[in-house]
């Protein structure tokens, strides 16, 4: 085993609020080997920023260590003087942040703001430092990069800016890298750049490794180590296989069973009841003994310890463990169950969306002429079938949510049809189209941009009854509005409250509910747990699941993540590039990718379970002002030809509803024509 | 006869429109609450005990009237005096009829200059003749410092007693009621108030606490008299700067295209002028109204008082840029939110959605604007009362007196006290609101910059 | 960049016109010459004959937009908008009640104001900017809390008081400068300290205030945390981090004031007696001299104008998203 670089003893942070002291981190102990990287996981404000801001003494302006030792190679960092410890920052610890956009300072080029770190931390000076900043950019794979020093961040894509923090970080060379939801922002495809980037530089200079996450899929790819912080503590540590295997927390046990996988798709998640104790409060038993099932009466009494399970490095925090480790997981890495609802196929479409064009002009000049489109959605065709969900599914930018959006018209199509109850909504004057407001609906990703503030529940529910006429009068709606309560889960006491007391899963509950007082056919939804929390996020799925079940409800899902497409979805689009490039089942898309696009995608999420070969996308998506002429995606696809160039491939049937853009499969389009 | 003007009519619909905002804060948490943060700085508590004692006199300054003349016949009916005078007037007509012949000092006996005294023996000497209501009341001048003493004394007996009444009258109600102000900030500010109003008002019963101008008029009568007309710029001109710079801004944020366009060309080129300048042609052109039409006021205090409102007009039409740049910002990225989108999804109707989703969501700005910009006003009506397109010439003004005083440093001796009382009110009223406005802006949003 | 320099130009042409007819609007349309010859010759014993005699000796005799009496360009140009406002553009802003040529006037008078103008704006931008540099600095501690009740209490008082009390301890206290009083060249200066010293105090409370609610900003931004994991010095942070792009909303209220330097500064002018347009502003508004005060309006708008321009510019010179965008 490779000796201890970096030593956290009883590390407890505190922040000063106006309700007072948050103890954000409360008695945290961990240790970083030479070369090895370091997974701390947790869902939000479980502390794990914290912890790391605290080893670099970087905390916020309210935030203050009240205790502990932070050893690197044996030297106490908190008893240094300031000006040693900023000898410690970049030249022996470096930190990288999740948000690249702006963790960059915005008026100095790229070149600069890594000289920098050179300058203050190595003897060189003059040419030699520019001349290192651009190796530097070389070696975290900028190319052109003598080109790029001299350009300023906001020219840059989020993949880009996160590659120039990383040699930044990487300038001087330190031995401990503090990498802080690294990909969090970042695409699919563009983490698994980012994550192969950390793994090799990694390697090469055998630098440990820090990496604060909430993705499970990133520690399987990443750690040998994991710690799982709760509640500003530490309640498990272990070897990244044994962690895997065997989660020994009754909280990281919940973790695994919360995250949604086609296993579960009949069924419903596990969750994790409640939510996270305020940290300002005392605690005298397991802080997880709330909102844990297996909790007795012990657990709220005294306050479990760290032990160190027997025949291994594994410590956990849960009274359980001293009758022994727990069992292993049920590993589950069985192909995809035949969809046993098959029959669905056969509902009837609720709408269907024929060439759909959202074009956005780009103005310029004195007058403000077009000079050219910004084609969001350029020709998506699709249907959603009664009671079914279909998903659509694409990187950032890909244009999915104008697809949404422009069906409920809330952006006005440049083209196509939008098929409705007999009706096209896309052409649909302005006067007619509110009577058919009620038949379709949306949720949002964001549940505090999505909910009024200055509104209580009530009114947000009623809003929409109010303005289409849903409900005979104020005491009909009353009764209505009781009714979504219990359906979305919350106490009849929500309504007379504002916004700002519940917590995020709250908040899309009642965003739900306000899309059901209408008592829509079809419901959009936006990314509606992309913000929320693992455990949350299961929450909300099965919410979404068990209603469309009772009533019906047709889903239009737009999302970017696969496993809830796995979970949830019956069919799925691939959008690239205002485009749909391939569509089907569930079963058939994600089970057998034909588009190559698809086909990486897939590969490039992160899996718990297993490997899988990961086919490496070059670049980054093309802006959809100027898209590359012929097929979309052939600059990146690692399968094209020149005649990929030429011409947009048309759509070719692979039976019945699958469809993929791909001159791969023309051959085959002549085969099931004949 | 009451015979209120035009400004007070406005005055006293600004207090109902703020009884009833604060109505309406109390039954909405969202302003509620902002509000209890402000009351939380001993600062805010502090000031604002400070600034009601201004608003107090203010208001006693709007209630204004005609006196009765003495009938000489019992049977005609009541004539009424042109003069028009406030409640304020009434309670200080002592300070106000108690005209000296010229400059005399705070708490002097005798005027500033010697003048030729015609003794009763028919010789006349120069001397510094004994005033003519100050001090009359001490039968040797000697005993001045003594009586001076005795009445400060009085005084601070007195605002002891007064004191201790209210904290423990207020004590009670306020602390169960809002058990979170910090209401010894307000007991200590009280206190300083009333230790110094005590001993003014004792001395201001035989004494010109403050001396008196060029006129003989007594300087602190004229300082009291000031604080309606800076309270009345820096509150009425919302009344014209609010609908303005709301209506601009929110419609110009939501609705975009050429309404936004029409919006900023309008609050560019109204920026462009400067202000300054805009407000004197401004006032110039009304002057030239006023004096080519006096059929319309009868009254001097009427004229006054239209170039007081057409001032506030005039404010608040150079004002309201600010306001709308800043709203139509905060609209334009409101109108992205989900939640608005989701009110479209509703087809809920462009009016109610600026209604009842945009401005309650911008009214922190308004709130933090207007309060920031009362401070800005009042010093803003010295400047310009002081270049002359203030208010009206014959209007007690803070402006007016630094005017009128402004060559007085050069005297010898110098007079000082006009200038000295000017500056100690206004920077007590400025700095009150100064750091009010601050713990608003703290309480509500500290992100905002205006 | 030079296309948005040239399209910001562009945009300031319908700017410039609609300032013109604000401007033809409020001096002519609100009251008419005849009121205005009514107020200046004493509304009482006023003749129709003084009226016209007044109106003519000014060139308010014509019509307003269209004279109906003359043909061809004639009637459109023999206008008092055309004579009065449209000729603004070609800076001929006619005489003034004295008789004399207004651009004239203005011409010989920038040169003071500029002496007044120009140091309190720099010396003063530079003060104001270290003391709200050191705030922010130093947040958060006893010297943060007193700078800012300084400010406040400074920014109370009144810009009026800053000068009568200037003038008194410096002139008649401590006599260390004329009390009022320019003469040109070199001797100037003995003038223009004083003046300079009230101008830089009075602007200081507002302005250090603003700036460090600025850097303070600046300085919870995630980029100053990313520039502190580097481990640069904390005063590396402030002048290359902070400090540049604080630079940035510090430049929308600086720039933009610069060509309004010309205008002088109304009151000082006025009180330490600089023969500047201040003063001639000052005393055409209470000489209610029109033809002054409408030309001033135009220029100073005009430099506003300018102002806005040379903002836009300077943003392409500190914000590179500005610069490339």
């Amino acid at each position: 085993m490779s000796e201890v670089l970096l030593q956290v003893l009883d590390l407890r942070t505190q922040l000063d609020m106006p309700a007072g002291a948050l103890r954000a981190v409360d008695g945290v102990d961990l240790e970083l080997r030479q070369a090895e990287c370091f997974a701390l996981v947790g869902e939000s404000g479980c502390g794990k920023s914290m912890t790391a801001l605290s080893l670099l003494r970087l905390l916020p302006e309210a935030g203050r260590i009240a205790e502990g030792r932070v050893l690197l190679e044996g030297q106490d960092l908190f008893a240094l003087p300031e000006a040693a410890m900023r000898a410690v920052r970049g030249r022996r610890v470096a930190m990288i942040f999740q948000e690249p956009s702006t963790a960059l300072n915005p008026v100095l080029t790229v070149g600069r703001q890594i000289a920098e770190v050179i300058e203050r931390h190595t003897p060189l000076a003059g040419e030699a430092v520019r001349r290192r900043a651009r190796e530097l950019l070389d070696s975290v794979g900028i190319p052109d990069a003598a080109r790029r020093v001299e350009e300023y961040p906001f020219q840059l894509s989020g993949g880009l800016k996160q590659r120039v923090m990383i040699a930044a970080a990487l300038a001087a060379e330190p031995e401990v890298l503090i990498a802080d939801e690294p990909t969090t922002a970042l695409d699919v495809t563009i983490q698994a750049q980012i994550l192969d980037l950390l793994a090799k530089l990694q390697a090469e200079r055998r630098m440990a490794i820090l990496l604060i996450t909430h993705d499970l899929g990133i520690v399987a790819r990443m750690a040998q180590r994991v710690a799982v912080m709760y509640a500003g503590e530490i309640v498990e540590t272990a070897a990244r296989s044994d962690f895997f295997r065997a989660p020994q927390h009754p909280y990281s046990q919940k973790l695994f069973d919360a995250l949604p996988t086609p296993q579960k798709r009949g069924g419903q998640l596990s969750v994790i009841a409640g939510q996270v104790p305020q940290l300002n409060a005392q605690f005298r038993g397991c802080r997880f003994a709330e909102r844990c099932e297996l909790a007795f009466q012990r657990c709220r009494d005294e306050a479990p310890q760290l032990i160190a399970l027997p025949g291994g490095a594994a410590r956990v925090r849960c009274h359980l463990r001293e009758q022994g480790a727990a069992p292993e997981r049920r590993a589950a890495a069985a192909p995809l169950p035949a969809d046993a609802q098959a029959a669905g196929a056969s509902e009837p479409v609720l709408a269907e969306v024929e060439d759909l064009k959202v074009h956005f002009p780009i103005r310029k000049g004195l007058l403000k002429r077009t000079v050219g489109q910004v084609k969001a959605v350029d020709g998506v065709s699709l249907a959603v079938r009664a009671g079914r969900t279909l998903a659509l599914v694409g990187e950032s930018g890909c244009g999915k949510t104008t697809v949404g959006k422009a069906m409920l018209r809330l952006l006005p199509p440049s083209a196509g049809k939008v098929a409705f109850d007999g009706a096209d909504l896309a052409s649909l004057p302005r006067s007619e189209l509110r009577a058919r407001r009620r038949a379709m609906q949306i949720i949002f990703q964001d549940p505090y941009a999505s909910l009024n503030p200055r509104m209580r529940v009530a009114d947000v529910l009623a809003e929409g009854m109010r303005s289409l006429g849903v409900g005979r009068d104020e005491t009909d709606r009353q009764r209505r509005m009781a009714a979504l309560l219990e359906q979305v889960g919350l106490p009849p006491e929500t309504l007379a409250r504002y916004p700002h007391e519940f917590s995020g899963g709250q908040r899309q509950r009642i965003a739900i509910a306000r899309a059901l007082a209408v008592e829509p056919k079809l419901i959009v939804c936006d990314e509606p747990t992309s913000a929320l929390d693992v455990s949350v996020q299961a929450q909300i799925l099965n919410l979404l699941k068990s209603l469309q079940e009772r009533l019906g409800i047709a889903y239009l899902f737009i999302t970017h993540n696969i496993s809830i497409v796995e979970f949830l979805a019956h069919e799925v689009a691939v959008m690239y590039l205002g485009r749909i490039v391939e569509r089907g089942t569930v079963e058939e898309v994600l089970g057998d990718p034909k588009h190559p696009y698809t086909e990486a995608l897939l590969s490039a999420v992160p899996m718990v379970d297993g490997e899988r070969s990961i086919i490496r996308l070059s670049g980054e998506l093309p802006s959809p002002a100027n898209p590359p002429a012929g097929c979309h995606f052939h600059p990146r696809c690692p399968k094209a030809t020149p005649e990929c160039r030429q011409d947009y491939p048309q759509a070719v049937a692979l039976g019945r509803g699958r469809s993929v853009s791909c001159i791969l499969y023309r051959s085959s389009k002549a085969e099931s024509s004949s | 006869m009451l015979f209120p003007l035009a400004s007070d009519y406005l005055v006293w619909l600004l207090v109902a429109a703020l009884a009833s905002f604060a109505y309406y804060c109390s039954r909405n948490p969202h302003l509620a609450a902002p509000w209890a943060r402000v009351f939380r700085s001993r600062a805010a508590v502090a000031s604002a005990v400070v600034l009601a004692f201004f608003v107090g006199v203010g208001l006693l300054d709007s209630v204004h009237y005609r006196p009765r003349l003495p009938a000489t016949d019992p049977a005609a009916p009541p004539v009424y005096s042109v003069e028009v005078r406030s409640l304020l007037d009434l309670a200080l007509t002592r300070l106000r009829t108690r005209l000296e012949i010229t400059y005399s000092a705070p708490l002097a006996t005798r005027l500033l200059q010697k003048e030729r005294i015609e003794r009763p023996d028919g010789t006349s000497v120069r001397d510094y003749p004994r005033l003519r209501f100050g001090g009359q009341h001490l039968k040797d001048e000697a005993d001045l410092s003594q009586d001076v003493a005795l009445r400060i004394v009085a005084g601070l007996a007195l605002a002891a007693a007064v004191w201790s009444l209210v904290v423990l009258a207020g004590r009670r109600t306020l602390a169960r009621r809002w058990p979170f102000v910090p209401w010894d900030a307000a007991a200590i500010a009280l206190a300083a108030l009333l230790a110094l109003a005590g001993p003014v008002a004792m001395l201001a019963a035989g004494y010109h606490v403050l001396g008196t101008n060029q006129v003989g008029s007594d300087v602190l009568y004229q300082a009291l008299k000031s604080i309606r007309i800076s309270l009345v710029i820096g509150t009425l001109t919302t009344l014209v700067l609010l609908p303005l710079g709301i209506a601009a801004g929110i419609t110009a944020g939501y609705f975009k295209g050429w309404l936004d366009d029409a919006v900023q060309y309008v609050y560019t080129t109204l920026n462009s002028i400067p202000g300054v300048l805009l407000i004197a042609a401004s006032v110039l052109m009304v002057q030239v109204y006023i004096d080519t039409h006096p059929e319309l006021f009868p009254t001097s205090a009427q004229r006054a008082d239209f170039r007081l409102l057409s001032l506030c007009a005039i404010l608040g039409a150079v004002d309201w840029t600010g306001l709308a740049r800043l709203l139509r910002g905060e609209t334009l990225k409101l109108a992205q939110l989900d939640y608005i989108e989701a009110a479209h999804a509703f087809g809920v109707s462009h009016v109610r959605i600026l209604t009842r989703h945009i401005l309650p969501n911008v009214t922190h700005i308004v709130v933090i604007t207007l309060v920031l910009s009362f401070s800005g006003l009042v010093l803003a009506e010295a400047v310009l009362s002081y270049i002359g397109v203030g208010v009206d010439p014959s209007t007690i003004s803070f402006g007016t007196m630094i005017n009128a005083a402004r060559l007085e440093m050069a005297r010898e001796p110098m007079v000082w006290w006009s200038l000295a009382a000017a500056f100690v009110f206004m920077f007590a009223l400025v700095l009150a609101a100064n750091l009010f406005a601050d713990a608003v802006r703290d309480g509500f949003d500290p992100r905002v910059r205006v | 960049m030079l296309a948005y320099i040239v399209r910001r130009t562009l945009y300031a042409i319908p700017i410039l016109v609609g300032i013109n007819l604000f401007t033809f609007a409020l001096f002519f349309l609100v009251n008419t010459p005849d009121d205005m010859a009514r107020m200046q010759l004493g509304v009482k014993r006023v003749t129709p004959e003084a009226i016209q005699k007044w109106k003519a000796d000014r060139g308010y005799d014509k019509p307003l937009l269209y004279n109906a009496g003359q043909d061809g360009v004639r009637s459109v140009s023999e206008t008092i908008f055309f004579e009065k406002s449209l000729k603004l553009f070609a800076f001929d802003f006619g005489r003034a009640e004295d008789n004399r040529d207004i651009a004239n006037e203005i011409r010989t008078r920038m040169g003071p104001s500029l002496a007044l103008a120009v140091p309190v704006f720099l010396v003063g931008l530079a003060v104001n900017i270290t003391f709200a540099l050191g705030m922010a600095f130093f947040r958060a501690t006893y010297l943060d809390f007193w700078g800012v009740i300084l400010c406040v209490a400074m920014m109370s008082i009144s810009s009026l008081f800053y000068i009568i009390g200037g003038q008194y301890l410096i002139s008649k206290l401590w006599h260390l400068a004329p009390i009022s009083g320019y003469e040109g060249g070199l001797d100037a200066l003995k003038f223009l300290v004083m003046p300079v010293i009230i101008g830089i105090i009075s602007s200081f409370g507002g302005s250090a205030r603003f700036y460090r609610t600025v850097f303070l900003e600046e300085m919870g931004k995630d980029y100053v945390r990313t520039a502190r994991a580097k481990g640069l010095a904390e005063s590396v942070v402030m002048f290359r981090h902070v400090l540049k792009n604080g630079l940035i909303p510090v430049l929308t209220g600086v720039v933009v004031v610069i060509p309004t330097l010309f205008l002088g500064s109304l009151i000082s002018e006025s009180f330490f007696g600089i023969p500047g347009l201040g003063s001639y502003t000052i005393d055409a508004i209470q000489a209610q001299d029109f033809a002054v005060v409408r030309s001033m309006v135009f220029i100073g708008s005009a430099l506003y104008i300018v102002g806005l321009l040379l903002t836009d510019i300077s943003y392409t010179m500190v914000d590179p998203r500005v610069r490339f965008g």
